[in-house]
């Protein structure tokens, strides 16, 4: 081992305290890097096998009644490589200590055999084999929430009977990782069932015998999805079809497909931050080694080494640093994906798991942080290399302040001599300065936003449960019922309020743009549905015309006035064009409403509502829930409050619940930022504060001069810090909102006000961290150093 | 009687512990007078700084006492020791300790600022030839002004003790010389008591008493009859 190495050795132990400072942020960016890629290869493999093994369908279609024929003519269609129909129904299920029925999917399966789509993983019990009408296989997610059993019975209502079903298993299904009552927004386990049963006791109970509404499509390798679509749509047309999807439109896949590419966003988006902090690190703490070190830098020039060689031995340190941080994140990043992976395994419900790490985030995460830290090492090497070894040997002149003594004089003669020595120090190294007010203001703009994010959470649940829906409770109908129902709700004692609406599944095109989505009916000046504008004023629906949510417009690129293709898909199924009335802004889902009236006059059934909002006396409210159970129109009833924790779950457990681990990052970065700025002014003052201390000044005159300039440099970072802040919030929105919900980019005071006063708390322990060592450094030491 | 401005009894310091220690200081008696100059004279390692920095308050013994006046400097708080170097002693070092973002005058004002009874810092300046260059930075003098600009900062606020370490020894023999002078002059004109470690054994010429020092304790005291002028040192 040469000299050199035994020195580069000894430097990294010396500074081993900020080189593993450093090498954790670059640690902390690989980590997340290769955790996170690992999560997403992880899961979309996982979703690939599940899929295929269960032989999930590529197409969906649903229709109100056709002929068992019409599967295989659509069985014929080019492209199509297996086709299964089935049945399947809403049922109400009631489940003891529950005041309200919970709304359920009844969904065939073969009399005996596997389905050959759409096949469901038995994880307890056994499958059905058609001997007993009653036998029901049930989603464990549903059966767990309730503590079902095999072996339970089960009481529910199905197309206006009653009927007791007997659990012989509980499965698992690709289709069903997600399951969202229809009319609700938010994926609950607990507020939304599956069960399976057999294709002819369905069949019995919705008069489908010889028949089917559903039917699923698998698809060869070379089909071409939009032609089958649309085939099947024609065959299916006559028959009452709602228009076939793709499974990009099937609703679970959909909402693991947002949560999949929100957690590829953060992947891709966060490691780089903390590289290039780690960088702007490196450097600072190089320049002020290879300051520091000038004499020896020049004793081995003198020596003979040449500047490749005394480069090299810099250079090997910060590789040191950046490899050792970036090995550890890998390390950390495969431990930390091994433990999330299992936490997602619950959360997205695969029955197993294909664990995959991907190799592209080792490889580039390490050379990433290399070239990070390299980029940061190279403007230190020029000047190792600039250093002629004769200077190197003298001791260094003080440094000039004559330029910096010229600026300023006005304002430095109404200065201390202490003050005019921050001042000063901070006109002569503006760059400098500058460098350390960005370092702080990005620390304070990664806070601002990701509290702006916090606040921005908080408005969506309190906008979408305040200030757009002001109802208590939901009422869902079999079928579009008569308004007469809404006075019958009325009448029910504890109801204070009745407002019907209409939802109607319908495709919006734009061009080539289309939206799968539901069209609301409201009622004229609704008081507890509303659409609300930018300002939350109440957006008045027009005769004729339609009010998109923002996602909506966003997606299909409209704007006021322009016109729209609807396709309503129910009764008589119109396609008409409607002009865009206004923009509404909600924050869950992604609504579209028009008058209820007008709506009804387009389907030819006046005075139809599908669901109606109440208002209720919360002293009555399980009582008006017991009557709800028992109307045999009703199908499910959604209770707010309900909703809201379902949502407020949602947010807190999956994609969305990286903000809080982006907030404690963000948080730390700015600490590293702003006690690495003070540590930095520390060492580079240190004989000077001494000097100040020998001459009778007390530490605390002597920490204004050190602490001081942070203040100054701090209290620029903080307004520069916002307005980085505002524009990098909308950036971090845009990435966390998904389809289910859009996160805002608020101007929340407060947010700017709670991340100041983390800067300013960090400034404040940096400063305390930094006076301590003030107070204990060894006077006559820091004065025997030259410098 | 005046008290002596300092006096040492059986001063020790250690440093370090067990097989490791290093003894700076072997139990020092010493009475230093008022308004004396005193060198301190030794080969490197003899503990000679040590002395210098316990007596100016900038380290504690680890056993003994030491008094300035009637103060015992080794019962002292941090605060107070502070306090002591601000009100009654300047400090001259090898390397100048200048602040770099301070003119002359404004490197003096610093210590005029906070002190009792200050000259003017223009004065100080001119005590030390420097008058004119007083709005010069650190960087723009040379080695022999800045020292003598650390003296001016040193006797501004009049002390009653100025401790000197190795004042010259980055000088050249000339600019060595003047600074010395300035030292004589200071001790002169204000009556300051000049405490200044060496060891360069022509400086104690000047010296009203020289102490011989060797690992860690006084070998001699030497009383100088006549004191040479610096200007008459042969370097």
């Amino acid at each position: 081992m040469s000299p050199l190495d035994h020195k580069l050795l000894r430097d990294l132990w010396r500074m081993k305290g900020q080189g593993a400072a450093i090498g954790a942020v670059i640690g902390v960016g690989v980590m997340l890097m290769v955790m996170m890629t690992g999560l997403t290869v992880s899961l979309t493999e996982t979703r690939a096998a599940y899929y295929d093994r269960y032989r999930l369908a590529d197409v969906f279609a649903s229709v109100a009644r056709a002929p068992d024929r019409m599967a295989d003519r659509v069985a014929l269609l080019p492209g199509v490589a297996a086709v299964e129909s089935r049945i399947v129904g809403r049922a109400l299920i009631e489940v003891p200590g529950e005041a309200l029925g919970i709304q359920a999917q009844a969904v065939s399966l073969p009399e005996r055999g596997r389905p050959d789509l759409n096949d469901i993983y038995l994880t307890d019990g056994r499958m059905l084999d058609g001997s007993r009408a009653d036998d029901v296989i049930v989603l464990e997610s549903f059966a767990k929430a309730h503590a079902l059993l095999p072996g339970d019975s089960l009481r529910a209502t199905m197309n206006g009977s009653r009927r007791t079903f007997r659990i012989i298993g509980l499965a698992q299904s690709p289709e069903f990782l997600y399951t969202t009552a229809p009319g609700e927004m938010v994926p609950d386990d607990a507020r939304f069932g599956v069960i399976w049963m057999s294709r002819s006791s369905l069949a019995a109970t919705y008069d489908l015998d010889g028949a089917f509404n559903d039917l699923l499509i698998g698809l060869t390798r070379d089909a071409r999805q939009d032609a089958v679509i649309t085939a099947v749509d024609d065959l299916l047309d006559p028959f009452g079809g709602r228009g076939a999807y793709g499974r990009e439109d099937q609703a679970s896949n959909r909402f693991v497909s947002e949560e999949i590419s929100g957690l590829e966003a953060a992947a891709k988006g966060v490691p780089p931050i903390f590289l290039a902090v780690a960088a702007f690190l490196l450097y600072i703490v190089m320049s002020r080694m290879v300051q520091s070190e000038r004499e020896e830098i020049g004793l081995m020039k003198a020596f003979g080494y040449t500047n490749a060689e005394v480069g090299a031995h810099y250079f090997k340190m910060i590789l040191a640093i950046a490899a050792g941080g970036a090995l550890a994140g890998c390390l950390a990043g495969i431990a930390a994906g091994r433990m999330m992976i299992g936490m997602y395994l619950i959360y997205f419900k695969f029955p197993f798991l294909v664990f995959q790490l991907d190799p592209a985030s080792f490889v580039i995460g390490v050379s990433a942080s290399i070239l990070a830290a390299s980029a940061g090492g190279l403007f230190v090497l020029r000047r190792v290399f600039a250093l002629d070894p004769a200077a190197a040997m003298r001791p260094p002149a003080p440094a000039n302040y004559v330029r910096a003594g010229q600026m300023g004089r006005t304002l430095a003669r109404r200065l201390d001599q202490p003050s005019r020595m921050v001042l000063r120090r901070i006109l002569r190294q503006p760059a400098r300065m500058a460098g350390a007010m960005i370092g702080i203001a990005t620390g304070m703009a990664l806070s601002v936003s990701m509290i702006t994010i916090y606040a921005g959470f908080d408005r969506t649940i309190d906008l979408t449960f305040s200030v757009v829906d002001r109802s208590d409770a939901t009422v869902s109908f079999t079928h579009p019922v008569s308004d007469k129902t809404l006075f019958e709700l009325g009448r029910l004692p504890g109801v204070t309020h009745v407002e019907g609406m209409r939802h109607v599944p319908v495709v919006f095109e734009n061009g080539r743009n289309s939206f799968r989505g539901v069209l609301t009916g409201l009622p004229p000046d609704p008081r507890l549905n509303r659409a609300l504008d930018a300002d939350m004023a109440p957006i008045p629906l027009p005769e004729r015309g339609i009010v998109l949510s923002v996602y909506i417009a966003q997606t299909l690129d409209l704007r006021p006035g322009d016109m729209v293709r609807i396709d309503l898909r129910e009764g008589r199924q119109p396609i008409l064009e409607v002009p865009v009335a206004g923009i509404a802004q909600t924050l869950l889902g992604s609504p579209a409403y028009m008058d209820l009236s007008a709506l009804n006059a387009l389907l030819g059934e006046p005075g139809r509502v599908t669901s109606a909002a109440l208002t209720l006396d919360p002293v009555r409210a399980e009582a008006v829930y017991a009557e709800l159970r028992d109307m045999p129109t009703v199908v499910g009833v959604s209770v707010k409050a309900q909703a809201h924790d379902a949502f407020v779950e949602i947010m807190d457990t999956g994609a969305g619940s990286v903000r809080y681990v982006m907030g404690a990052m963000a948080f730390i970065i700015t600490f590293g930022i702003v006690y690495n700025a003070a540590r930095i002014a520390f060492a580079e003052r240190e004989r000077d504060l001494a000097s100040l201390r020998v001459i009778g000044f007390t530490s605390g005159e002597a920490a204004f001069v050190l602490l001081g300039e942070l203040a100054v440099v701090v209290f620029v970072a903080l307004p520069l810090g916002g307005v980085l802040g505002y524009y990098l919030s909308f950036g971090i929105a845009a990435g966390f909102s998904t389809e289910l919900y859009q996160i805002p980019a608020l101007f929340d005071p407060v947010s700017y006000g709670s991340a100041m006063l983390v800067v300013l708390g960090a400034a404040f322990v940096s400063g305390l961290l930094v006076v301590r060592d003030l107070n204990r450094s060894d006077l006559v030491e820091a004065l025997k150093r030259r410098e | 009687m005046t008290s002596p401005a300092f006096t040492t009894r059986g001063l020790t310091k250690v440093y370090g512990e067990g097989h490791t220690a290093v003894h700076a200081l072997r139990g020092v008696d010493l009475e230093i007078p008022r308004g004396e100059v005193v060198v301190l004279l030794g080969p490197s390692g003899s503990g000679k700084s040590t002395l210098l920095n316990i007596l100016g308050g900038l380290d504690r013994a680890t056993d003994g006492t030491a008094l300035f006046h009637d103060t015992n400097l080794s019962e002292m708080t941090d605060r107070q020791l502070t306090r002591f170097r601000r009100d009654h002693v300047g400090f001259v070092f090898q390397f100048y300790n200048l602040m770099p973002s301070l003119t002359a005058r404004e490197n003096v004002e610093l210590v005029t600022e906070i002190a009792q009874a200050p000259l003017d810092a223009g004065d100080a300046l001119a005590l030390v030839g420097l008058a004119d260059r007083a709005d010069h930075f650190p960087a723009q003098l040379s080695g022999g002004e800045q020292q003598r600009v650390a003296i001016a900062r040193a006797i501004a606020k009049q002390p009653q003790v100025l401790f000197c370490d190795e004042p010259t020894g980055a000088l050249d023999s000339q600019t060595g010389r003047t600074v010395l002078k300035v030292l004589q002059d200071v001790n002169d004109q204000l009556g300051s008591t000049i405490l200044m470690v060496t060891h360069a054994a022509h400086t104690a010429k000047m010296a009203d008493r020289v102490i011989h020092f060797a690992d860690g304790a006084i070998r001699e005291v030497v009383l100088n009859a006549t004191k040479l002028n610096p200007e008459e040192i042969a370097w």
